[in-house]
């Protein structure tokens, strides 16, 4: 019936539930490979370029965010971008314009995220499939020509200069330091929350969903809300990742509410594997280098993001961490 | 002159054959979409690049071989369907199998690697290209100036759509199809091709898409983002009219045209919106679209 539920079914019997590991099995090991990875964060700024880290922060918990519902809930959105950008655009003016305080402007972030999604979903779950990814992608489209239309973006030029402020009174998020151990708080959080979704009842109802949706409604799930609250958590969390890009970057653009980033987030997480939890970060990191290393080339960056979307279609569509949990052998 | 509404009849018209103009390319296109989802299951991302595929190969055969707009209403889909043939055989055919949406990702792959690589060595700014002479001028119709190649546009995108209308609901070769999009294996046991037959879909829907490009270049200038931003109204186009019908696909298309010309006139802001507007306010009323079945 969905996308990540097809690629278990093509897998041989063995690996057959392999996105679907239940909490005892996986729990010991995705504690371990969380504090491997947060110990891994928490020095990288010593050896990267802040900046870059962050940024890779920002698209992972974003990433995250669309995989909560492609991978669990087997909901494709074509329209994240919408909830990514308008919370930048939210995020930049109110701290920027209105002079709030960054938490203040992150929550405003969320809670536009939050709004949009809940427009988006009430309209969109009334399809299913391929239908539900057209009616995403069209909305978010809308919120593009709203947003070069609408004085408060600033059009063509978006919001610049967004300054970073000092979280909660305390922390002064103009050094970059102190923004970094910021952003992969708020990483952590949004992780921690989306962890704690999927493996809560809530997650099992939205996995038996994915896997098939009639026979869920017969047990007696009223299966559109609970792909509503999903969705808006979702959107949510989108909302987050582009709030803290906004504060990272000090911008909010056009960039972020176009239909390319809708498609770059579920490259993102195509390519980590979509069902896995750790799947969209390795993704994002991915992409991230990748463009800042096309950059510099003169190669053009959409034929190699294009080339990988078809590359992972054809060949590899339980991605990077899918594959490695179908072949390690203690996966059950 | 009178005046309705407050708006100069002039205006009225103009905008409205505008609207007409690009609602015919939405049906080209929607129908396109329609016909290759019914056989292959299949939405095309890639159709809006492929469209913008077309009109370059018209502009390429001008700037290069020196063959006119003619030659390029016939070559140009030709190449665009070829290219679909390649497309189909080598990857979208391994797809049947699985999720839908596989299908989508993978298009969606093909037409940025399309798009980006005519940006890559055309740039992103647009090319002219002429009007053919045989279509120059125009008539005065009395309340409006009619150009000459926008009636013909017009009119032979309505030929084409319909001619497919007939050819799928009422020829031979039109019932294998619609048959095959039942049950594609009963038909292949009555002694049917329907790998040719699902190849060749794919390969007419595409040329469909690369024939709107043509009939788009004089109007439009030649662009590589001239297909990405169309692909997503048509998208919605599809959402309204529902993809069970071809005769509600085009439909759909022109009357959307016909509304957002209307809308450029009274309330020129909500232009750009105005079809997803009426996509929400739809699914809100009837999910299956206007012409749709739920399947």
């Amino acid at each position: 019936m969905t996308a990540a539920s097809q690629t278990t079914n093509q897998a041989a019997p063995k690996t057959a539930t392999v996105a679907l590991r239940g909490p005892d099995a996986g729990t010991a090991r995705t504690a371990l490979l969380f504090a491997v990875g947060l110990a891994v964060a928490g020095a990288a700024p010593f050896a990267l370029y802040p900046v870059f880290v962050m940024k890779v922060l920002c698209f992972a918990l974003f990433a995250c965010a669309f995989n909560l519902l492609i991978g669990f809930a087997g909901l494709l959105s074509f329209g994240h971008a919408a909830f990514f950008g308008g919370a930048a655009y939210v995020t930049a003016h109110s701290v920027k314009v209105w002079g709030l305080p960054p938490e203040a402007g992150l929550l405003l972030g969320v809670l536009a995220g939050a709004f949009l999604g809940l427009i988006f979903g009430v309209i969109a779950i009334r399809r299913q499939g391929i239908y539900f990814a057209m009616i995403t992608l069209a909305l978010s489209q809308m919120v593009f020509f709203m947003a070069l239309q609408m004085k408060f973006t600033g059009g063509e030029d978006g919001i610049q200069g967004v300054p970073r402020g000092v979280l909660f009174g305390i922390f002064d998020l103009t050094q970059p330091l102190t923004m970094y151990y910021a952003v992969l708080a708020i990483f952590v959080v949004g992780f921690a929350l989306i962890w704690r979704t999927v493996h809560s009842p809530f997650g099992q109802v939205l996995k038996a969903i994915r896997e098939n949706e009639p026979r869920a409604i017969s047990l007696g799930y009223r299966t559109d809300r609970y792909k509503l609250v999903a969705f808006v958590l979702s959107a949510s969390l989108a909302g987050l990742a582009g709030g803290t890009k906004a504060l990272v970057f000090q911008l909010a653009s056009l960039t972020d509410v176009q239909w390319q980033m809708s498609g770059e987030v579920v490259l993102m997480t195509l390519l980590g594997g979509m069902g896995t939890l750790f799947g969209p970060v390795v993704g994002a990191g991915l992409v991230v280098t990748l463009e800042s290393y096309l950059a510099a080339t003169s190669l053009p960056v959409p034929v190699v993001i294009g080339a990988i979307f078809v590359v992972c279609v054809l060949l590899f569509r339980r991605g990077i961490v899918g594959e490695i949990l179908a072949r390690l052998p203690g996966a059950r | 002159m009178f005046d309705l509404l407050g708006v100069p009849p002039q205006a009225l018209f103009g905008q409205l054959l505008l609207g007409l103009i690009n609602g015919s390319f939405y049906a080209l296109l929607s129908l396109g979409l329609a016909v290759i989802f019914g056989m292959l299951n299949v939405i095309n991302f890639a159709h809006g690049a492929l469209y913008m595929v077309g009109a370059f190969v018209a502009w390429l055969l001008l700037n290069y071989l020196g063959l006119g707009y003619w030659w390029a209403l016939f070559l140009a889909p030709t190449a665009v369907g070829l290219i679909g043939v390649v497309l189909e055989k080598t990857m979208l055919s391994r797809l049947y199998k699985l999720d839908h949406l596989y299908g989508l990702l993978l298009t969606f792959g093909l037409a940025l690697i399309f798009e980006g690589a005519f940006r890559h060595f055309y740039g992103v700014s647009g090319q002219p290209y002429p009007i053919p002479d045989l279509l120059k001028g125009g008539q005065n119709l009395g309340f409006m100036f009619l150009p000459n190649y926008r009636g013909w546009v017009v009119v032979s995108s309505l030929i084409v759509c319909f001619g497919t209308w007939f050819a799928i609901e009422r020829t031979r070769l039109g019932a294998y199809l619609r048959a095959a999009t039942e049950n594609p294996v009963l038909v292949q046991a009555f002694g049917i091709n329907v790998p040719v037959m699902v190849s060749a879909t794919y390969a007419f829907g595409v040329a469909l898409a690369g024939l709107a490009g043509v009939l788009a270049a004089p109007i439009y200038q030649v662009s590589p983002l001239m297909g990405s931003n169309l692909i997503i109204i048509v998208f919605a186009v599809v959402v309204i009219g529902g993809m069970g019908s071809i005769l509600g696909a085009i439909l759909t298309g022109l009357g959307l045209g016909l509304m957002e010309g209307l809308t450029k006139v009274f309330y020129p802001e909500a232009s750009n919106i105005v079809v997803f507007v009426v996509m929400a306010i739809v699914l809100l009323i009837k999910p299956a679209g206007l012409f749709g079945r739920e399947r």
